[in-house]
């Protein structure tokens, strides 16, 4: 499980057009400010591959101006690595 | 709720808190701001361990495992915002071939032994050598990971104990350049503004430095400003296109070594048209020069001082004649036009404007000169010292500024003052407990000497603490060799095997950043403290507490009395005596303990945001501008020529080499390349070649080609069009990578005041594969 969240900033007069393209994504989930144009978006992947994917279809987005890593959480087992 | 949901929460209201920390009075649905549940994680504060902006963490804690990471929104640094890197973090810690033994080298072979036996040996290898060969045939060599508690008993051990100046750091490498230029031009080091000028800059312009990925919550926070304000606007002046130059509003490409001449054109159209604010300058400057034609330190035992004479304006002006813009492009590639628009944009009384650099403008050959000539520019419109204002040089690790400028664990440093000043020798001795004369009056070896001394046979011992020199050194292949020589004897305290621990007679396994407490001081003047959040894995323990064990079986039981429980506390007391007055206080222990750091000069419970100017700087004579690190109260603008790199391309190697960074890596990735997620973006170091130039060679992206100087060479895949792109005649190689050494191919060559080498110009050649 690899959880992570972001701000997200549309370009102007795009964030409604980008809150609807982020919520046809089964793996995020979208929370838009009501009085600026910003978004917080949260990402549910099932690990490192699954999310280059998602993160590929996000750099797709048009509406997106850009966007910027807050936080994250990967489960126990993924953390010893190598 | 189910833990999958829990998780989310806990994400989602990590970016809530961060947009509030960026907008306030910004409104998400009600029912997003309820308070999540708590219990599960634990979390506790802490800096990065990173790189020098000095982000402030949350770190999650369950089991007695650090699991999570988030940005803090309590820290003034970061406002909840985090980077690849800071979000991995913790990762560092738990990879499978963490050195947790002392390991010893028998008959050419590392074996495992108990801690106290490996102590022991330091110690009495430490002592053999000074009784054999004199003090200075010790050093150590640290770096800006050290924590403030390592360097400061670091110094005490070396400097007041032992009594030799064979101490040095790796922020040789990184930031000698912003020290002298800020000792030249202002008589004291570090920034005077801070992060907050971003919040009030109009334009930022960019010094050879790829924000973007080098310091990404900071160009975070630029992206931000140019959203929320129109007017603000973010110029990239740079040798290659990065990601940075891509969301700058203008990038403007020079050719390396010319930003010399950039800045004096910039100063000279500022004169030319009449923008200098002459009040400022009249009773706030001064004008020097010191010597030119300085050389490059190429060769052993490369000695250079410098010498400040003073000169008017009009002798300021008249040199900088040979720097009119039509004269400039030509040197430098830059257009007339851009040069005078930047000359504008300074020049602006309208515009509160902000520089940033870091390794571009200080791994220079004239490293000292071109911080000199950014500060003139400041200078002379007067913009410094007040909200937005700002000259600021950025760091590269975590505590460059805390330990290894502050503390001073450089050759010619103490923690208050110089080596060579009697009354600095006197104050630390009297603090230290120890007789004046144990403190030798002058520098010994700069780092790129130690290591040229290791080599000659004038250095037998050296213990490195938290680098990998075997992967940063400039013309790496001699220092490894001479390192490899019979009878030297090298000690490395590390996490992980690199190939510094490759040479090391004796490895001591050391605690990670939260595995023990300590201190970080980042580029901001912000102190910031972290307990000891979990426990250090097998043998391993901090550098701190490593060295004073070696010390008291050196017999300076004395110097190093405290106890393991109360010693960071104790060495915060006595290390603040250092500091002590309105100029330079430090911040309580209790202090740091409770908040996300705090700002020297910290006077009256308060830190001080900007300084040299009375309206915020409780050290200021009056309500304006006070340069107090000079006698006279005046900052120095200095006439400093234009002079050419000491290794251009020639027929024989044509082209140019610059090495650094990506956002995925920090410095040699020791730490990096064992975080799965990080180390599968970038798993290997690469060739950057401009488009052309690789077409002209045959040369496809993937494709093998050897890089040849005339020090070494290597064989790397090239990348053509993808993260960066150099221009014609130039390559770019990230040093992350330690199968594939770059620094086997790059010069020694120093600035000759700040000795720091210059990581950026080389010639090479070209074969493909």
């Amino acid at each position: 499980m690899l959880v992570k969240s972001y701000l997200v900033f549309p370009k102007e007069g795009e964030k409604n057009n980008l809150v609807d393209k982020l919520n046809q994504f089964d793996w995020c989930e979208v929370l838009p400010a009501q009085n600026k144009d910003v978004l917080v978006l949260v990402t549910d992947t099932l690990d490192e591959s699954d999310e280059d994917i998602c993160l590929n279809q996000l750099n797709e987005i048009q509406e997106i101006k850009h966007y910027t890593l807050v936080s994250g959480f990967e489960e126990n087992e993924n953390h010893t690595s190598q | 709720m189910n833990r999958r949901e829990f998780v989310k929460k806990l994400a989602a209201a990590s970016a809530l808190a961060a947009a509030a920390a960026m907008f306030p009075g910004i409104v998400f649905a009600d029912q997003q701001e309820q308070e999540l549940p708590a219990g599960e994680i634990t979390w506790k504060k802490s800096p990065c361990r990173f790189c020098g902006v000095g982000c402030g963490l949350k770190i999650g804690l369950q089991k007695g495992k650090a699991v999570a990471v988030k940005g803090d929104p309590d820290s003034p640094v970061n406002k909840g915002l985090c980077c690849v890197k800071g979000y991995h973090s913790v990762m560092a810690l738990y990879a499978k071939d963490r050195l947790t033994k002392p390991l010893v080298r028998k008959n050419g072979k590392l074996v495992e032994t108990s801690i106290d036996e490996a102590l022991d040996l330091v110690a009495s290898k430490m002592q053999e050598t000074i009784d054999k060969h004199g003090k200075d045939s010790v050093s150590m060599y640290g770096s800006g990971q050290w924590t403030i508690p390592d360097g400061y008993v670091a110094s005490k051990f070396m400097k007041g104990a032992i009594g030799t100046n064979n101490l040095e750091a790796n922020a040789r490498l990184c930031m000698a350049s912003a020290v002298t230029g800020f000792l030249t031009t202002f008589g004291m080091d570090e920034p005077m503004g801070c992060y907050e000028d971003i919040d009030h800059a109009d334009v930022f312009v960019l010094w050879g430095n790829n924000m973007a990925e080098m310091h990404p919550v900071l160009f975070s926070r630029l992206l931000d400003q140019r959203l929320k304000r129109s007017n603000v606007k973010i110029i990239d002046l740079a040798t290659r296109t990065t990601r940075t130059s891509t969301a700058a509003d203008r990038s403007i490409l020079f050719k390396p070594q010319t930003d010399l001449a950039i800045a004096n054109a910039i100063c000279y159209e500022i004169i030319n048209n009449g923008w200098v604010n002459q009040e400022f300058v009249r009773k706030h400057c001064a004008f020097k020069k010191g010597k030119t034609n300085i050389g490059y330190g190429l060769e052993d035992n490369f000695k250079f001082k410098d010498e400040a004479t003073g000169i008017d304006l009009d002798e300021f002006k008249e040199f900088l004649k040979d720097y009119r813009p039509d004269k400039v492009e030509k040197m430098s590639g830059v257009s007339a036009k851009d040069i005078k628009y930047l000359a504008a944009v300074y020049g602006n009384p309208n515009k509160k404007v902000t520089s940033f650099w870091c390794m571009g403008m200080n791994q220079h050959t004239r490293g000292t000169w071109i911080n000199n000539l950014v500060y003139n520019i400041h200078l002379l419109v007067g913009k410094i010292s007040t909200p937005g204002n700002s000259p600021f040089s950025l760091t590269g690790q975590p505590s460059a500024c805390g330990t290894v400028r502050e503390v001073g664990t450089l050759t010619h440093k103490l923690p208050h003052g110089v080596v060579m000043n009697e009354k600095d020798r006197k104050m630390a001795a009297e603090i230290w407990k120890v007789p004046v004369e144990n403190i030798p009056p002058k520098p010994s070896l700069h780092t790129v000497e130690m290591f040229r001394a290791l080599d000659r046979g004038e250095v037998r011992f050296m213990w490195i603490q938290v680098t990998n020199p075997m992967v940063t050194m400039p013309k790496l292949n001699r220092y490894r060799d001479g390192a490899l020589k019979e009878d030297r004897f090298i000690v490395v305290s590390d996490v992980y095997p690199t190939p510094t621990t490759d040479i090391a007679d004796v490895i001591l396994p050391s605690a990670m950043w939260i595995e023990r407490e300590g201190m970080y001081g980042n580029s901001e003047r912000r102190t910031q403290h972290f307990e000891q959040l979990v426990d250090a894995p097998g043998d391993c323990m901090s550098d701190t507490w490593q060295i004073i064990e070696v010390a008291r079986r050196m017999g300076f039981e004395k110097q190093f009395p405290w106890s393991y429980e109360e010693h960071i506390p104790e060495i915060w007391k006595e290390y603040s005596l250092f500091h002590e007055g309105a100029k330079h206080g430090m911040a309580p222990y209790q202090v740091l303990k409770s908040q996300p750091g705090a700002q020297w000069p910290y006077v009256n419970g308060k830190s001080t945001q900007w300084r040299f100017h009375g309206k915020y700087d409780p050290a200021c004579k009056g309500n304006t501008y006070d340069f107090y690190g000079k006698p006279e109260g005046k900052a120095w603008i200095w006439a400093r020529p234009y002079e050419a790199a000491p290794e251009e391309p020639d027929q024989e190697y044509p082209f140019l080499l610059n090495t650094g960074r990506v956002i995925e890596h920090w410095h040699t990735g020791s730490m990096t390349r064992r975080i799965p997620v990080l180390h599968q973006a970038v798993p290997k170091a690469y060739v950057e070649l401009h488009p052309d130039d690789a077409k002209q060679m045959g040369i496809r992206n993937g494709n093998q080609v050897r890089l040849v100087s005339r020090r070494g060479k290597i064989d790397l895949p090239a990348s053509v069009n993808e993260r960066g792109k150099p221009v014609r005649g130039h390559v770019f190689v990230p040093f992350f990578d330690e199968g594939k050494l770059i620094n086997e191919l790059t010069l020694d060559a120093f600035c000759p005041i700040s000795k720091q080498p210059d990581y950026k110009k080389c010639a090479i050649k070209i074969e493909k594969v």
